[in-house]
């Protein structure tokens, strides 16, 4: 296998703030707003570069949705970000009737999502986002695994017209994707061919589910290993012709596991493909406070937690 | 001619047009045995002062033109869309769609959603609103991208007196002096009353405009909200303070359900429906200036 290396190590963030600068200095339309988190979301490049292109807001997402909102009017392209629960779940109502029923191109830009944020605990710790999002009609749902990702996906967005949820966190991890890649909204990344298993994941977990291949194959497994940075639109189709093939699927995401990509899948299969399928997500719990490690190997999912669950699917394999 | 003359031909062909802006409410609300009769009623002056007198409006041979940026021109948006009606009525009278469209409110397949939306693609509407306290947040966006679009164009947006109670109008009564936006009048129509019943009873909102002059807003008050003269003035004189570094906020004074005896100043005529009877009584104390749909 061994198909991905990594020479370095870095948080999704920093792929936000460089993808920001970059927008920043070729698409004048685009304009960053923050509540208060501006170090957080690493935007001080693109703010002292465009200083009149940038809001700050002050702790009031609900009111920075609604501004954003009212940009869009105008023509203009607002990156609101600040981190994912307060993207969201705070703001949920302002999200669905300002931005979701009202089609404006917003850019939702959340960080620091899920259990990895770490010690801040559960209060700050999101893990319904990519379910609340993804059930509203007309959004865009995205979770880039890596700093290069995050920051081609950044700058990919801003060229799509309508709204969109674009998810990252704050732990460093290994840049394991080319820099100079194409981004394509809605399609899905295939990282290594297999035969047994299909493993699905998205946004870090694409790193654990690349480390459980290298595990499997000592065992002589062959996995299957498919990175899904579009949780919406869903690629069905790439999911459904590797699951064919393999015959069982393991989903992977940081994440509650009701609402998320692995229900994405199961959705897909339920209509055409039944086959057997194991969920690496977090057990319809709130987190806690600890380092992101200790917090990835409590809530199971580490690349262990996949390579146990490949097993356990392809034992279901009829 | 003297002006003062002609300024009070102007006025009264103004309230010509309200009185015919108040059939059709009663009449759209009958018609579906639903909506929001009351604050639409309170709120025609306004409308009517805005669309056919104060807002400069892209037109093309006498039509107006719509596009969703609303480049070059004023705007307007509406933040507590249960007074839909109004709204409708006014923007089919000043030539953004068919008056007939007005008998399919509230209906199915209608462009006339119960609440204002852009999914159906609606001339002259440019955001949804319903769930309350949003809209003065994106007239704040829509007036800061016409600052940076260099566009001269101003914001207005309507609020109720109720929905002063969400917490996001206060986060965007805050941001508006913070970041000098001038060129946006706000206006709070202030009738009084809310679902539960008068406002001071329900959740007193004590002095709006003494909060609004902390957070640093130049205020002024319109005492006589039902009168067309009265309002077109307030109007003008909030224009006038555009430009100065602070936004403008506009205490409008109204009765709910005004030119409807029966449904005037109470709450009760909030989301009501009138029946054939009432609907009869309604439109005897109406002139008909324009047709009915």
């Amino acid at each position: 296998m061994k198909k991905y290396t990594f020479t370095e190590k870095k948080d999704t963030r920093s792929g936000f703030g460089a993808g920001m600068h970059e927008l920043g200095q070729k698409n004048p339309d685009v304009v960053a707003l923050c509540a208060d988190l501006v170090g957080s979301l690493k935007l001080e490049a693109f703010i002292k570069e465009n200083p009149d292109r940038f809001i700050q807001c002050g702790i009031s997402e609900a009111n920075m949705i609604g501004v954003s909102a009212g940009l869009t009017i105008g023509g203009k392209i607002p990156f609101a970000s600040t981190f994912a629960n307060f993207a969201t779940g705070r703001v949920y109502d302002q999200i669905r009737q300002s931005v979701a029923y009202s089609n404006k191109n917003v850019k939702i830009c959340a960080s620091h999502a899920g259990l990895t944020l770490g010690e801040d605990g559960a209060t700050h710790q999101i893990l319904e986002d990519l379910g609340m999002m993804k059930m509203l009609p007309g959004m865009t749902v995205i979770n880039p695994c890596d700093y290069n990702q995050t920051k081609a996906a950044t700058i990919a967005i801003a060229d799509y017209d309508g709204p969109v949820y674009l998810r990252f966190g704050r732990p460093v991890i290994p840049i394991f994707t080319p820099a100079d890649q194409k981004f394509e909204i809605g399609k899905a990344w295939m990282v290594n061919e297999g035969a047994d298993v299909t493993i699905i994941a998205t946004g870090h977990m694409v790193w654990e589910a690349i480390q459980a291949g290298e595990q499997l194959e000592a065992e002589g497994i062959d996995a299957e290993i498919i990175n899904i940075h579009t949780i919406k639109p869903f690629d069905e189709e790439a999911v459904l012709k590797s699951v064919t093939k393999t015959g069982c699927v393991v989903t992977a995401e940081e994440h509650n596991r009701i609402g998320g990509l692995g229900d994405s899948v199961a959705q897909a299969l339920v209509k055409s493909q039944l086959a057997p399928q194991e969920y690496v997500a977090v057990n319809d719990s709130f987190g806690e406070s600890g380092t992101p490690a200790q917090l990835m190997e409590k809530y199971g999912l580490t690349a262990k937690h996949i390579v146990e669950a490949a097993k356990r699917a392809i034992a279901r394999k009829s | 001619m003297s002006n003062r003359k002609q300024k009070q031909m102007e006025i009264e062909q103004l309230e010509k047009i309200a009185s015919q802006v108040r059939r059709d409410i009663v009449r759209m609300v009958h018609g579906c045995q639903s909506g929001h009769p009351g604050g639409s009623l309170g709120c025609t002056e306004l409308f009517v002062a805005l669309y056919f007198e104060r807002l400069k409006l892209k037109e093309q041979d006498g039509k107006p033109v719509f596009d969703m940026n609303g480049k070059d021109e004023d705007i307007f948006f509406l933040s507590n869309g249960h007074i839909s009606p109004v709204w409708y009525s006014t923007l089919a009278r000043r030539g953004y769609f068919p008056v007939s469209e007005l008998a399919t409110f509230r209906k199915l397949d209608s462009r006339l959603q119960g609440h204002p939306t852009t999914h159906e693609h609606l001339e002259g509407i440019r955001i949804a609103s319903g769930s309350l306290g949003q809209g003065l947040s994106v007239a704040l966006g829509a007036a800061t991208a016409k600052k940076l679009n260099n566009d001269k164009g101003h914001i207005f947006v309507l609020m109720g007196d109720g929905e002063q109670q969400e917490g996001q109008v206060w986060e965007a009564a805050g941001f508006a002096p913070h970041h000098q936006i001038d060129n946006l009048v706000a206006i709070i129509d202030l009738n009084g009353q809310q679902i539960d019943g008068p406002t001071v009873k329900v959740m007193n909102n004590r002095d709006l405009g003494a909060k609004y002059e902390a957070f640093g807003w130049e205020v002024i008050s319109i005492e006589e909200g039902n009168d067309m003269a009265a309002v077109l003035k307030g109007l003008y004189e909030a224009q006038s303070r555009l430009g100065h570094g602070r936004p403008i906020l506009i205490l409008l004074h109204t009765g709910m359900g005004f030119g409807v005896d029966f449904m005037m100043g109470s709450h009760k005529w909030h989301g009501v429906a009138p029946n054939d009877e009432q609907l009869a009584a309604a439109l005897g104390q109406l002139e008909e200036s324009l047709g009915d749909y």
